[in-house]
């Protein structure tokens, strides 16, 4: 069970205008703008759950999975994963979970991905016989055979990808963040990835926060959505939910829009 | 400790992948050993009553040094990891059921050792054949050859908690190059690198005999040549574990304190 009630985060960040002149008189007066990026935010997950956490850019979609993986501490509010307060048992934490930020490799770079894997294996103290048992079965359901004796830097994109995956679920992590692990994938990279994801979430009963711009994602893998915007948790419902909101014959797609355009975000 | 020994065997196989990098290495090495050693000879024919070290002692230190020039050279960094703090990358190692810190240190040792182990033999191989006073002079006795060890992993532990204590500050200046910049050539003068301390002004050598920087290669280097003995090399050695642990423990606190306030920037 995952539970966030009334979590507040703000960030300090520097702004200037434009332009050299700017630039030095910046250097004696700095002007700081407090930026919220998650104000009050409350839900409950219970486990098992497929979560789509959608909301245009910027919304705050990051810094709630960074506050739910113990990277960052929220400035109040309350947070528990399973039993634990994220940043607080931040060790204890992270080894129930499994983690795939899209956009950045957890793969070493030189080396081939087996030797990642094996890495993984005793950061996270995984029993060699589950190691065995979990690789063969993510290596069978990815096709990853052939890609595990390559070092990263030679793998494609949609490769990689498959890889980090599997690599974030080795320890049979209870919960899964996944960020954005779509982007870039061409069609039959991202329809495995789906695939696995829900098989993962049938099989081993993995609770699964899906941060996501691909709306298609979020159809095919989606029991809810959590949709935000500024800061804020604007909707919670299923995916037919939100497009009954939106009006008729929309896809969830043009119905995210739409309903972006209503909140104003 | 298992986890910390799989990251540093992770780190000696990507060290090992590039061959072509240790070749080159091993050949500068070789002949700037060569040019070293041809300079103070140089020096030495001048003058020689005036020489503060004995000439195979200095051939010693002037040899080991290229030979194990990556386990102490502070103008290597691992730009992966301040990079990671500056772009946010970080965030992955975070997710990790892993301390930060002992990471970090057994990934710096082990990229030190894994490009000073391929080199260091042939250069060793190659000091000794050439004639003496000038060649690496191999036989030590034992209690000094001990001593040497000791040493050396001292100094190893003292680069490392070094470079940690740089790396935690990156987590306030979101980049730490300038602080290598300047760093690195001062550094490498009081350290010993540029030329043996026992050759610079008595006053300045004082100074960076009790430098941190003077806790790293000089004290192995010394020993090994019979420059620094007795009492001497228990001081030496006094002062590599007291740096040692003076900036395992700063460095450590700082990382904490960085890793508290951290705010992970970007996507």
């Amino acid at each position: 069970m995952i539970e966030m009630r009334g979590i507040n985060k703000t960030y300090r960040v520097r702004r200037r205008e434009a332009g050299l002149s700017n630039a030095v008189k910046s250097l004696f007066s700095r002007e700081y703008t407090q930026i919220p990026a998650l104000r009050d935010m409350t839900f409950t997950i219970p486990d098992g759950q497929i979560v789509g956490y959608i909301g245009p850019n910027g919304a705050g979609k990051s810094t709630t999975i960074k506050i739910l993986s113990g990277i960052l501490r929220p400035d109040s509010g309350e947070c528990r994963v399973g039993s634990l307060i994220p940043w607080e048992d931040r060790k204890k934490h992270v080894s129930r979970l499994g983690v795939v930020f899209g956009q950045r490799s957890q793969l070493w770079w030189d080396v081939p991905v087996i030797d990642s894997m094996e890495l993984l294996r005793d950061i996270y103290r995984v029993p060699e016989a589950r190691y065995r048992e979990n690789l063969d079965r993510l290596t069978a359901l990815l096709e990853l055979s052939e890609l595990l004796k390559t070092p990263a830097r030679m793998l494609s994109l949609g490769q990689r990808m498959r890889c980090e995956i599997a690599a974030a679920l080795l320890h049979s992590p209870e919960v899964l963040f996944l960020d954005e692990p779509t982007i870039g994938l061409d069609a039959v990279s991202k329809l495995k990835v789906r695939e696995f994801i829900l098989e993962q979430n049938r099989l081993c009963g993995t609770t699964v926060i899906l941060t996501t711009h691909d709306m298609q994602d979020v159809d095919a893998l989606c029991s809810r959505i959590l949709l935000i915007g500024k800061g804020r948790l604007l909707l919670d419902g299923s995916t037919a939910q939100i497009r009954a909101m939106a009006g008729e014959n929309l896809s969830t797609e043009e119905s995210v829009a739409d309903l972006y355009r209503r909140f104003g975000i | 400790m298992k986890k910390y020994l799989s990251f540093f065997k992770m780190r000696l196989m990507a060290g090992l992948q590039y061959r072509t990098a240790a070749l080159a290495g091993l050949s500068t090495q070789f002949v700037w050993g060569g040019m070293e050693i041809l300079l103070y000879r140089a020096l030495w024919c001048a003058h020689p009553g005036r020489f503060p070290m004995g000439v195979e002692a200095l051939a010693a230190y002037i040899w080991l040094q290229q030979a194990y020039l990556t386990f102490f050279a502070l103008w290597q960094w691992e730009w992966e990891l301040a990079e990671s703090v500056r772009t946010g990358a970080v965030a992955y190692e975070l997710t990790r059921p892993t301390d930060l810190y002992g990471m970090w240190f057994a990934r710096s040792l082990a990229l030190r050792l894994s490009r000073g182990l391929l080199r260091a033999a042939p250069v060793i191989a190659l000091g000794a054949l050439i004639p003496a006073p000038w060649g690496l002079r191999i036989r030590v006795s034992p209690a000094v050859f001990a001593l040497f060890l000791v040493s050396s992993a001292l100094m190893l532990a003292v680069v490392c908690s070094f470079v940690m204590l740089v790396y935690a500050l990156t987590f306030f200046l979101e980049d730490f190059r300038g602080v290598m910049m300047l760093g690195a050539p001062v550094a490498d003068l009081l350290g010993g690198g540029i030329v043996p301390l026992p050759f610079l002004p008595a006053g300045l050598r004082k100074a960076a005999e009790l430098s941190p920087f003077g806790a790293m290669q000089n004290v192995p280097l010394r020993i090994f040549g019979g420059d620094i003995a007795g009492a001497e090399i228990a001081k030496a050695i006094g002062l590599q574990v007291f740096w040692a642990a003076a900036m395992i423990l700063t460095g450590y606190a700082i990382m904490r304190a960085g890793l508290r306030r951290v705010c992970v920037a970007g996507g």
